[in-house]
């Protein structure tokens, strides 16, 4: 025993190294796990201030090309308004909100920090738990698809962008219902990766990628991008399709963020026969 | 002693403020990211405890990752770092040792020492950082390229960034 306290005692150095090394795996670990521990990441009290403010300070810089961004969107909504429209005279055409019922709820928000040139990319939302964040909740910007939240504190909420290694979000092609999944490759920020295309599909460059109601999380046809090219890699009998991002991950400012009103029930559907059909 | 740890404080703060604020918008595509907030670690004076030493790689990577989202991996790269610190100016050490109360930087040691010195530790650092980052081995080349071009570009950074501390300390 006086020997092993010994020998702990002079590699102490090298102990303490191997201690603080496994400290940090631990905490990777953790946090690797779909919920992580928002101690350690950018939702916590000290960065998301420090995001705030220069996000403040940048925000004048970009007024300019949000307010344009505002006035397209003030006219694609006043397009859609009842004033727009010329009534239906006709007695039989009757709309009940009782038939419909509210599938995705939105919620605006404004994002404090951003990168793209990272493997894995995040962003921090201005918005959090006390507005009613959750995790796994779809941001967009009204040019296309941004990320998926991951964690949430008080105020502040942490998501993951589509520029991820972990990300892979269902999109279809809008044209004819084919689906899979985009999975970023790591090396450009406009362009993404929709793989497992069967060959049959027959597509051309301009075609346009949708989400596709599969995700659960993205409600079904909002824009993803272009398709830019797409090839058939040596001993797959798959399409790769490389598409071009829609939304501008550099100057991402004001994002919605979606809420699914049906996920719990959805998901513990889904759960639930995946259990059973493995009996 | 008192205003080393004054000194050290004000060096550390500055770094990481000018990492999340400033660094982290420079875009230089995705094989060159810069971490010249490592200079902190480079710069602690010879006669620091080697375990000081560590604890404030380990301490300085934790901050870092706050800001990054990366939970525990620039910790994990700094502690390494501050762990073979160690090693490395013991092997570059000159014949008669390290004259007390200087800090490694091209000021005191010349700028052949400190290239030598700083290039195998950011090197170090971007190694272990990028392969755990990715975790798997199916981009091994991708990740390599980003290694190399990566350390070239701190190093550029970080060999600037250094006269600006060497500047002020002249002037006392």
């Amino acid at each position: 025993m006086k020997n092993l306290l010994n020998f702990l005692y002079r590699n102490n150095f090298f102990f303490v190294f191997l201690f603080l090394e496994f400290i940090c795996i631990l905490i990777l670990i953790k946090n690797n796990g779909y919920q992580g521990s928002s101690l350690l990441n950018s939702s916590n009290q000290i960065s998301s201030r420090i995001y705030e403010l220069e996000s403040n300070a940048k925000e004048y810089l970009l007024l300019k090309d949000e307010n344009e961004r505002l006035s397209k969107m003030n006219t694609f909504l006043m397009n859609r308004i009842k004033l727009g429209y010329a009534a239906i005279p006709l007695k039989t055409y009757k709309k009940n909100d009782t038939l419909y019922k509210q599938e995705y709820e939105f919620m605006n928000g404004k994002a404090i920090n951003s990168s793209v040139n990272k493997r894995n990319n995040y962003l921090t939302l201005n918005i959090g738990a006390q507005q009613g964040v959750t995790h796994d909740m779809a941001v967009i910007t009204s040019d296309g698809i941004i990320g998926i939240v991951k964690d949430v504190s008080e105020n502040f909420s942490s998501a993951m962008s589509i520029l991820h290694k972990d990300v892979r979000v269902n999109c279809q092609l809008k044209k004819d219902g084919t689906y899979g999944p985009l999975i970023w490759d790591g090396t450009d920020y406009r362009f993404s990766n929709l793989t497992d295309i069967p060959t049959n599909a027959k597509m051309k460059k301009g075609d346009t990628v949708i989400t596709s109601s599969l995700s659960g999380i993205f409600p079904e046809g909002i824009l993803v991008g272009f398709v830019d090219s797409y090839e058939q890699k040596p001993n797959e009998s798959f399409y790769t399709v490389k598409v071009r991002l829609s939304a501008d991950f550099k100057k991402v400012n004001y994002v919605s963020v979606i809420k699914y009103n049906y996920k719990t029930e959805r998901d513990s559907l889904e759960i639930k026969s995946q259990v059973q059909g493995d009996k | 002693m008192i205003n080393n740890i004054f000194k050290n404080s004000i060096r550390f703060i500055v770094l990481v403020l000018l990492q999340v604020l400033i660094v982290q918008n420079i875009r230089l595509g995705s094989y060159i990211i810069l971490f010249p907030y490592i200079l902190f670690i480079l710069l602690l004076p010879f006669e620091t405890p080697k375990l000081v030493v560590l604890l404030c790689a380990f301490l300085t990577g934790l901050t870092i990752d706050m800001f990054y989202d990366t939970a525990g991996m620039h910790a994990a790269a700094c502690t390494l770092i501050g762990f073979s610190r160690y090693y490395i100016l013991k092997l570059l050490s000159p014949r008669e040792g390290y004259d007390p109360g200087l800090i490694p930087n091209v000021d005191s040691m010349g700028s052949l020492w400190f290239i030598t010195y700083s290039a195998i530790i950011i090197f170090i650092h971007h190694l272990f950082f990028f392969y755990l980052e990715i975790f798997r081995f199916n981009e091994f080349f991708r990740t390599l390229l980003r290694v190399f071009l990566s350390t070239i570009g701190t190093f550029c950074f970080i060999y600037i960034v250094q006269f600006l501390f060497y500047k002020t300390d002249k002037n006392k």
